[in-house]
């Protein structure tokens, strides 16, 4: 990824609350996981969230699309809160698109199938329908000439990519990032990074953890520093990476950006 | 051949060359895989001596010395010594039929024929017009058994009439096609989130699991008639039929339990985040991998099940090797052991063997790329 500034007339924040959580607090068996997170994200609006290995940043945007249940606290999405009724988790999944640090494609489907599977069983999309949109999304992502290919054919770049591709498929309002590139060769980065941007300047919300700080500083409006469950501070990127309040923050920032 | 051990080439353009002469054809082939070291120089050796010790006799017995056309062992022996086909060819027609009435044979033949394009609808997908063909393989079950058994039209034949190929491959057909789908569900069960569900399905598999087929059977035959209210007929075969299922469903829920548990946490995820409902992610996802990893062990318990069709013969029902053992009982061809179980090997083994290669078959085509 170049250094060079990016267009960011299209990224827009509202007003518009998209997620809220409130007072949020999880357990892994006795072991307190997430302790009272808050988090309101507003529409249009680029959240980095780092921390150091083990903080929960995982678990809270697993949270968000119920890969993981809370046990106290509210989140809602799209002002739908998020309990065990069945109806609203499938309502906010076909709103969330995840995804993953190891990108999770369907080895035995290929690319194209990936991309059609959930279009055609979630949403009803007519297969012809499903396809041309897949195959809209695999040229955003540059990767057109793949599309009947089977995973295991790809590099990690390409397989990331199509993983993206195929979460827009469902046309979600949020996107959730799960460390994308952290699995990824060097080289293979910053395809993914200049994925990621694009939809960025398209005015998607999105929730990305990540130590791509260079990523952060280019196109979040929030970076949130998590550690011991806790969200322990947030701000601008350039205040964030300039003026650090927390001693762990700053000391976690040392320790990343000094290698 | 050019010289290239002194780089006479830029940097990044060396030039492709073919193999070095000795690497390759069938000689070399040869050469390194007989006498490739001391150790298959001297297997090689050891193989031709054995081979060459036992293929002339067996030939001979089978082939140049046997005897087709005689009416007893004491005709065979005057021929000659070897083997004495002629027992097979006169019980040919009852060791694939038994006692099932001549007249009605060919609704029998007919059944089996239509195994074959059913079979092939289901196993292969380039079979012409599949998708709408699919109706009819559902269809075939109800088919078969009603030109088997009868009724309706067609002259009723009690299933105690039944024997020899046509029982193994009722047994086996029906417990492969069911012992399937319920071992799946099987396995999704002792793997649900539901303890009620878990609880039932691990009862189940440990029971069946935990005792052997031959008493399976004789409860099958006996011990079922006091579970049911009196007067309540339940044909023999068809309790034998619910035995042999049940039985190889509980191995293949352990079969597919283990190609499930092979199946990475995150696909589930990935269905999951979809929005996929529990039945499609299995559907779709999570089943159509754990099978095919699976597909060894499921063929292995198909095979399994296929040959333990023999056990049947305790209870009294007599299947290919049941209905042969009978014509060593004939005086007139006492003392044919070598015959009669050669014939019965030979039919388990091209119907074991098919199914092998039809898994290696499948293996072969589901593969698609490096997995990561
Ligand atoms: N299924 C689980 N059961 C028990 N503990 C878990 C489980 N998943 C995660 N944890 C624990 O919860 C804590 C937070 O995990 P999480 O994966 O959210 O961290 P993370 O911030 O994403 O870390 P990383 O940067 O390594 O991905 C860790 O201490 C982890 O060991
Ligand atoms: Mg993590």
């Amino acid at each position: 990824m170049s250094e060079a500034a990016i267009d960011t007339s299209g990224m827009k924040v509202t007003d518009e609350v998209v997620i809220e959580i409130q007072h949020m607090h999880k357990w892994y068996g006795e072991f307190h996981v997430l302790k009272n997170v808050n988090l309101t994200v507003n529409r249009g609006e680029r959240i980095v969230i780092c921390g150091p290995s083990g903080s929960g940043k995982s678990t809270m945007i697993r949270c968000i699309n119920r890969l993981e249940e809370h046990q106290q606290g509210h989140i809602l999405v799209d002002g739908i809160e998020l309990t065990n009724d069945l109806k609203n988790i499938d309502a906010i999944r076909r709103e969330v698109g995840m995804v993953f640090q190891h990108f999770n494609l369907f080895p035995h489907l290929t690319v194209l199938e990936n991309c059609t599977l959930a279009p055609i069983w979630v949403r009803q999309t007519p297969k012809k329908d499903a396809e041309e949109q897949a195959m809209h999304f695999l040229s955003k992502v540059k990767i057109p000439d793949q599309a009947h290919k089977y995973p295991g054919q790809l590099s990690g770049g390409q397989q990331q990519r199509v993983a993206i591709a195929r979460s827009l498929c469902m046309n979600p309002r949020i996107m959730l990032f799960d460390e994308p590139t952290s699995a990824l060769d060097p080289e293979m980065i910053s395809e993914v990074l200049d994925t990621m941007i694009e939809l960025a300047q398209e005015g998607m919300t999105m929730l990305c953890v990540t130590h791509e700080m260079g990523f952060a500083r280019k196109v979040a409006n929030r970076v949130i520093f998590m550690d011991g469950g806790e969200i322990i501070e947030q701000n601008e990127p350039e205040e964030f990476f300039t003026n650090p309040q927390s001693e762990r923050t700053k000391l976690f920032l040392s320790q990343i950006l000094n290698h | 051949m050019t010289d290239v051990t002194e780089q006479n080439y830029p940097p990044g353009k060396h030039p492709s060359l073919p193999p070095p002469r000795n690497m390759t054809g069938w000689h070399v082939w040869i050469w390194k895989n007989f006498f490739g070291s001391i150790t298959n120089t001297v297997l090689t050796f050891l193989s031709i001596f054995l081979i060459w010790q036992i293929v002339p006799g067996a030939l001979d017995f089978l082939v140049f010395d046997s005897v087709v056309n005689a009416g007893s062992r004491a005709e065979c022996r005057e021929i000659a010594d070897g083997a004495c086909w002629a027992v097979i060819v006169e019980r040919f027609e009852q060791s694939i039929f038994a006692f099932y009435p001549e007249e009605e044979r060919w609704r029998v033949i007919l059944a089996f024929i239509l195994l074959f394009p059913t079979v092939g609808i289901l196993l292969f997908d380039g079979f012409p017009a599949r998708a709408k063909l699919m109706k009819f393989t559902i269809a075939y079950p109800f088919i078969a058994g009603w030109l088997i058994v009868g009724g309706w039209g067609l002259e009723p034949v009690s299933t105690d009439k039944f024997g020899g190929v046509m029982l193994t491959l009722i047994i086996g057909v029906t417990g492969i096609t069911l012992s399937l789908p319920i071992g799946i569900l099987l396995a999704l069960g002792r793997i649900s989130k539901l303890p009620a569900m878990r609880i039932v399905c691990v009862a189940f598999i440990e029971f069946i699991r935990g005792v052997p087929l031959i008493t399976l059977l004789f409860v099958a035959s006996t011990m079922l008639n006091y579970f049911l209210p009196p007067g309540v007929q339940f044909d023999l075969l068809l309790r034998v039929l619910i035995m042999v299922t049940l039985f190889a469903s509980a191995y293949m829920a352990e079969v597919i339990r283990g190609g499930l548990q092979a199946i990475p946490k995150g696909q589930y995820e990935a269905a999951d985040a979809m929005g996929l409902k529990y039945w499609q992610s299995m559907r779709l996802i999570i089943l159509p991998q754990a099978l095919k990893i699976s597909i060894p062990g499921i063929v292995n318990t198909f095979i399994g099940l296929y040959k333990d069709t023999t056990l049947v013969i305790i209870i009294g029902l007599l299947d290919v090797l049941g209905i042969m053992k009978t014509a060593l009982a004939d005086p007139k061809w006492n003392g044919l052991p070598e015959e009669v179980y050669i014939y019965t090997a030979i039919f388990f083994f091209v119907s074991c063997f098919a199914m092998s290669r039809y898994s290696l078959y499948l293996e072969k085509k589901l593969h698609t790329g490096h997995k990561r």
